[in-house]
């Protein structure tokens, strides 16, 4: 086993951990946002996209860029999209509602 | 390593240390909302050492440039678009479709990079790069379809019933034959194209028929098991092509996918093994002849509705899918206002797998502003149904079937909202139709509930007109 595969392992087991503790903690009124989240998260596939289009050269190559590109595109700039669309409605706000009275101020 | 590697190789870790932070802010309601911009600039910061990398080597061609120019913004473009278009309802089947373009863009790179290397001669497949092609093709394959078909099948454009077909047995059989030998073949470290081919298309119709058996109501704990498997294949997309960015950010999420999965199957009562092999052959338990179709049920006017629950001093409302898909959290929010400017108690109660997804019903009712306080997960709300003068069930079906406490039923062990303690229970429901375990609600015939036939946003805006008037 060369040295760059036990790192490579090493960085994928640890993640794994990390992911793992990071999430346990996840109250559930949040999933969806973070299913959402993750789901943006593994978006990263569009470095891939474009770490393999560095090295395409000839038609195949540019049609299976071109396949890997829009996917990954769709999937990290819709992802982010939709999350915060989400996370948008747990903007905070003033606990009880603002009754409008403003002429309750004067008096 | 030069400069620009190392510059690009720090950027990377910078990238992880955002996607790490912004899941932790997620942990509260009240950080949530930061995490997202922290990850979303984890990410930009990735692509653009990505690209200054790219540049900097200068051996990427002009015509790649411009196809990958082509892709991002075409890819990029119908993200954006459906992200802002969908309807709150509808995003479980986003979800899932980011998942399959996710999972098909990994498998895409994979297959992209083996042709590339079977193209050159002299250069031999190692097998680091071997396995991890066939586990980024199969997993990646089997993401991609089953997404697709768990999208569609939300969307209605599938049935919801499990499909089962004769000889489903041997086909998956004869798939997971073609999966492991082909992968076994290629560990060899032939560069055959074909056998590879064959291995996706095995992965691709495995994906569909390992979700076409399964029903609709498992489709959210599938589509979080979809999620993690799209992490999964990224990440050995990130070991096809030497990239540490797509490990982190796969494993993260494949770690992340899979507690979110358990939680799920959890708080559904069913294991993941059973619903994936469930499908399988066995089919759903033999849906149970429901005791008492022909029982008795006591129908309510809107008016009467209303004057149960002016003149109550706590009210609970229930809140499930058919609330969700009837758009109706803003008639339910101004509901429970007529009533507070009455004095009276509301408060709702989620079940945990209300609406689609775990949280997805705090997110519809957040949207109309309603008051995280007022929000009680199943746990800390059953005790109080006992001293609640009406339970009001919106939409919500199986989640407060009394079936589930007896065994024997398709409902037994799955936690329940205790409705039937309360002193009345207004049911508001199109119809007696079944919800997805597919048997009577013993809740509808018990003589303290009275049902409101009514789509759920009709029939919650009658009733506020109603109790207005009392008011008035």
């Amino acid at each position: 086993m060369s040295a760059g595969l036990v790192s490579d392992i090493s960085i994928f087991v640890l993640a794994i951990l990390a992911g793992y503790e990071v999430i346990s903690k996840v109250p559930s009124t949040l999933h969806t946002p973070l299913m959402s989240a993750s789901n943006a998260i593994h978006g990263i596939v569009v470095v891939g996209a474009m770490i393999t289009a560095a090295q395409a050269h000839d038609a195949t190559g540019y049609v299976l860029m071109f396949v890997a590109s829009v996917f990954a595109a769709m999937n990290v700039v819709g992802g982010y999209a939709v999350t915060d669309r989400m996370l948008e409605m747990f903007k905070k706000r003033p606990a009880p509602q603002p009754q409008a009275d403003p002429t309750k101020n004067g008096n | 390593m030069g400069t620009v590697d190392t510059i690009v190789a720090m950027a990377y870790l910078v990238a992880a240390i955002a996607f790490i932070a912004g899941l932790h802010l997620m942990n509260s309601p009240a950080t949530a909302r930061k995490g997202s911009p922290i990850s979303t600039a984890g990410m930009v910061v990735a692509v653009a050492a990505t690209l200054a990398k790219m540049a900097n080597d200068g051996n990427t061609s002009t015509t790649a440039w411009i196809v990958l120019a082509a892709g991002l913004v075409v890819g990029g473009g119908a993200g954006l678009w459906m992200a802002h278009s969908v309807k709150m309802t509808a995003i479980p089947q986003l979800v899932s479709l980011f998942n399959a373009v996710g999972g098909g863009a990994a498998a895409v790179i994979a297959i992209a990079d083996f042709v590339r290397l079977a193209g050159v001669s002299g250069t031999a497949i190692t097998p680091r790069t071997a396995v991890a092609t066939a586990l980024d093709v199969i997993i990646g394959g089997v993401t991609f379809s089953g997404s697709l078909i768990a999208a569609g099948k939300l969307q209605g454009w599938i049935t919801g019933q499990p499909v089962v077909f004769r000889g489903a047995r041997v086909l998956t059989g004869a798939l997971a034959a073609v999966g492991v030998g082909g992968s076994a073949y290629l560990f060899t470290g032939s560069e055959n194209i074909g056998i590879l081919m064959m291995v996706v298309g095995a992965s691709l119709v495995f994906g569909i028929t390992m979700v076409l058996p399964i029903g609709g109501a498992d489709m959210p704990v599938v589509i979080s098991l979809l999620n993690a498997f799209t992490g999964i294949a990224v990440a050995m997309a990130g070991f096809v092509i030497n990239s540490a960015g797509l490990i982190i950010g796969g494993a993260l999420v494949g770690a992340s996918g899979t507690i979110l999965t358990i939680l799920m199957a959890e708080a559904m009562n069913r294991s993941i093994p059973n619903i994936i092999i469930g499908g399988f052959g066995t089919g759903d338990s033999a849906v149970a002849v429901g005791a008492g179709a022909t029982g008795d049920i006591r129908r309510l006017s809107a008016d009467d509705a209303a004057i149960q629950m002016s003149y109550a001093s706590k009210v609970i409302i229930v809140p499930g899918y058919g609330l969700a898909a009837a758009q109706a959290q803003r008639e339910c929010r101004e509901l429970a206002d007529v009533l507070e400017s009455r004095g009276v108690d509301v408060s709702y109660a989620i079940h945990p797998v209300a609406g689609r997804m775990p949280g997805h019903m705090n997110v519809l009712l957040a949207e109309v502003n309603v008051p995280y306080t007022q929000l009680k997960e199943m746990d800390a709300v059953n005790p109080e149904f006992d001293s609640a003068d009406v339970a009001l069930v919106v939409g919500a079906n199986d989640v407060t079937n009394p079936a589930a406490r007896r065994p024997n039923t398709p409902l037994s062990g799955m936690p329940i909202l205790d409705v039937d303690h309360a002193k009345n229970i207004i049911v508001i429901k199109r119809s007696m139709g079944h919800g997805y375990a597919g048997i009577d609600n013993e809740l509808y015939t018990n003589p303290k509930t009275g049902m409101f036939f009514a789509d759920a946003k009709k029939g919650l805006a009658e009733i506020t007109a109603a109790a207005k008037a009392l008011v008035g």
